[in-house]
């Protein structure tokens, strides 16, 4: 059974589409830069750095396909940030869609927030399959009749339309960051959310715009003494007073909103030493954590740094359970990833239905899979060449060093501008979403 | 002394994607910046401690093993003139590095203080810029670097007296 079932290495995965332009010169604008299913995994959006968000929703099963779930077609797209300018400082202010978060489904309509540097929106994204006929005072095309000619009146009826789907504004959430937002959370309450900085965290009311509560301030009071920024932050799956930020040294902290209004002294600290053996001119660069994910079940936390990606449990803040190295072959290379500025690429990991399986994104395309229970790995690729419908993905290898073996490929024929940074994995199923700079990627499990 | 060539490469690509970063879209990336600060200090820490290494290896006279080196710190020396918080180069060579780093302990802005004629947000040539000339060739060090009163300094000027909270304060 899809997600429940067996591992990375049972399951077979297939191409089943690809979205995005085909064309190899990439608009900047079409770079997408955030995925996210919904909670049921109906609704898969994107963010790009033009500002604008692309809703696929996925068709119902057909009995004439049992074979394959339901294809993401595109549902909605909407312009959700402009870019702005800063007239004080003097500073632009990127449209780049930095996070997307969905708010679990209350009624017909769907809610989403979206946050670029600054400023966080609640989009209400509606269907709209009927429209009211047989006005009074109107044409059905709109024009207005001249009330001298209406001589009788009847009552305005609902008839039946084109779907139409409307994405509007909500609330918007500004002026509460004077750094760049690095992440938005949806507390368990359903009432709140988080929004995090480099230096700040801040708490949300969905209803309230005017003001929000800061809860986590990391900011020195000389800002020359700053050691590190917050690069991550999260709450809990369902402890709605749970809390936890990654910092660019390494260190998670989870912080409980019970314990005090201001939330700078945590309640757990988790850092795992330095191997002082690893020890270079870039490892304060590479131990920086780019991203952190509760686990569905709230037992455990994933957090991805430049070279690995560890699960920690909870209860235990000394060292990671779990650690998965996703590219150790870069490790000799990181005077060149420096130069060339890749050392400082972000990259996000994502945990599977059932917690069992964890993923992450590399270098040329590819993206790497952890089963935890079994200690496998698997290395897929997202690229043009293996799109053919229903194709079965066959894994892929790097050869670190030595001799090559056939299919193999060296590190040095690796294309570090093809970087997946950004992964999803649909709630229930063997569904993932794999963004490459401009084009997404969705594999499924094959199904017999 | 690959370490000390190679952790001058990294302090210089380090200046130069911090000053390109001040003319990114989006304004400057608090994260980035300490990132870079963060190799800034460690590669000046080895690189100093390289040359420590080097000096006390060969104390008098010119080093004939190391021609390079050498010249390029008395080149630092003549055209670092707001390099005086540098410690001389010339004094022992063992204890410019703790002497330093003292500096660093006590208060980081208070070594750069005297160097800095300003200070605060705008700084419309920062000293730690690297020189539009800045080159890797050793043989190019030998030249005096110092363009002139306000203009861009000579890289190997700057690499002693390095304010690199500068770069962090500027937020």
């Amino acid at each position: 059974m899809a997600g429940a079932g067996g591992g990375s290495n049972d399951v077979q995965w297939c191409f089943s589409q690809v979205k995005g332009a085909i064309d190899d010169d990439v608009a900047e604008a079409d770079i997408i830069s955030t995925v996210e299913f919904n909670h049921s995994g109906e609704l898969l959006a994107t963010g790009d750095k033009g500002g604008r968000v692309v809703i696929f929703q996925q068709e119902q099963e057909t009995k004439g396909q049992p074979h394959s779930r339901g294809e993401y077609n595109v549902y909605s797209t909407f312009q959700s940030h402009e870019p702005e300018f800063d007239y004080l400082k003097s500073l632009e202010i990127e449209e780049k869609i930095n996070k997307i978060r969905w708010l679990p489904q209350k009624n017909a309509a769907q809610f989403l927030l979206s946050t670029n540097d600054k400023t966080i929106k609640l989009w209400k994204i509606s269907e709209r399959d009927k429209r009211p006929e047989g006005y009074n005072l109107k044409e059905e095309d709109g024009r207005y009749r001249d009330p001298s000619t209406v001589t009788t009146l009847r009552v305005p009826v609902f008839r039946p339309m084109d779907l139409m789907v409307e994405a509007s504004p909500r609330r918007v959430f500004a002026n509460a960051h004077t750094y760049h937002i690095n992440s938005i959370s949806v507390n368990s309450d359903y009432e709140t959310y988080l929004s995090a900085d480099d230096l700040r965290i801040n708490l949300w009311h969905l209803e309230i715009t005017d003001r929000s509560f800061n809860i986590v301030d990391i900011k020195p009071a000389n800002m020359e003494e700053l050691t590190e920024v917050i690069t991550a932050a999260e709450f809990h799956p369902n402890q709605c007073n749970t809390l936890v930020y990654s910092s660019s040294k390494g260190t998670i902290r989870l912080c409980d909103m019970r314990a005090a209004a201001l939330c700078d002294k945590h309640s757990k600290l988790f850092e795992e030493p330095e191997d002082p053996s690893n020890r270079s001119f870039f490892s304060e660069i590479i131990s920086s954590i780019s991203d952190v994910k509760f686990s569905h079940n709230g037992r455990y936390m994933m957090t991805r740094d430049y070279l690995s990606v560890k699960i920690w449990d909870l209860n235990m803040e000394n060292r990671p359970v779990e650690t998965y190295q996703v590219h150790e072959y870069l490790r000799s290379k990181l005077c060149s990833l420096y130069e060339n500025d890749c050392i400082f690429d972000k990259f996000e990991c994502c945990w599977n239905g059932n917690d069992s399986v964890v993923m992450t994104g590399s270098y040329n395309n590819f993206f790497r899979m952890f089963e935890r229970g079994h200690r496998r790995d698997l290395t897929l690729e997202a690229s043009r060449e293996s799109s053919k419908p229903r194709a079965v993905l066959k894994p892929r290898k790097v050869c670190a060093g030595g001799k090559r073996k056939k299919d193999e490929i060296s590190v040095d024929s690796l294309d570090f501008n093809k970087k997946i940074l950004h992964t999803a994995w649909h709630p229930q199923d063997n569904i993932i979403a794999v963004a490459t700079t401009n084009n997404l990627y969705i594999f499924q499990d094959k199904m017999n | 002394m690959e370490v000390s060539a190679e952790a001058k490469r990294v302090m210089v690509q380090a200046l130069s994607k911090l000053y390109s970063s001040r003319t990114q879209r989006g304004g400057l990336r608090l994260h980035r910046s300490l990132l870079l600060t963060l190799v800034l200090r460690s590669a000046r820490d080895i690189y100093h401690s390289a040359r420590a290494a080097c000096d006390s290896e060969e104390p008098l006279g010119p080093p004939a093993a190391d021609p390079q080196q050498c010249p390029a710190e008395e080149a630092m020396e003549t055209s670092g003139g707001r390099a005086e918080t540098a410690v001389s180069v010339q004094e022992q060579p063992a204890s410019r590095r703790e002497s330093r780093d003292d500096k660093e302990n006590e208060s980081p802005a208070g070594a750069e203080r005297q160097s800095r004629k300003r200070r605060g947000k705008t700084a419309a040539e920062p000293d730690f810029l690297p020189s539009k000339r800045a080159r890797m060739d050793p043989s190019e060090e030998r030249l005096p670097t110092r363009s002139g009163p306000g203009g861009c300094r000579g890289l190997r000027g700057t690499l002693a007296s390095l304010p690199v909270s500068q770069a962090i304060a500027a937020f």
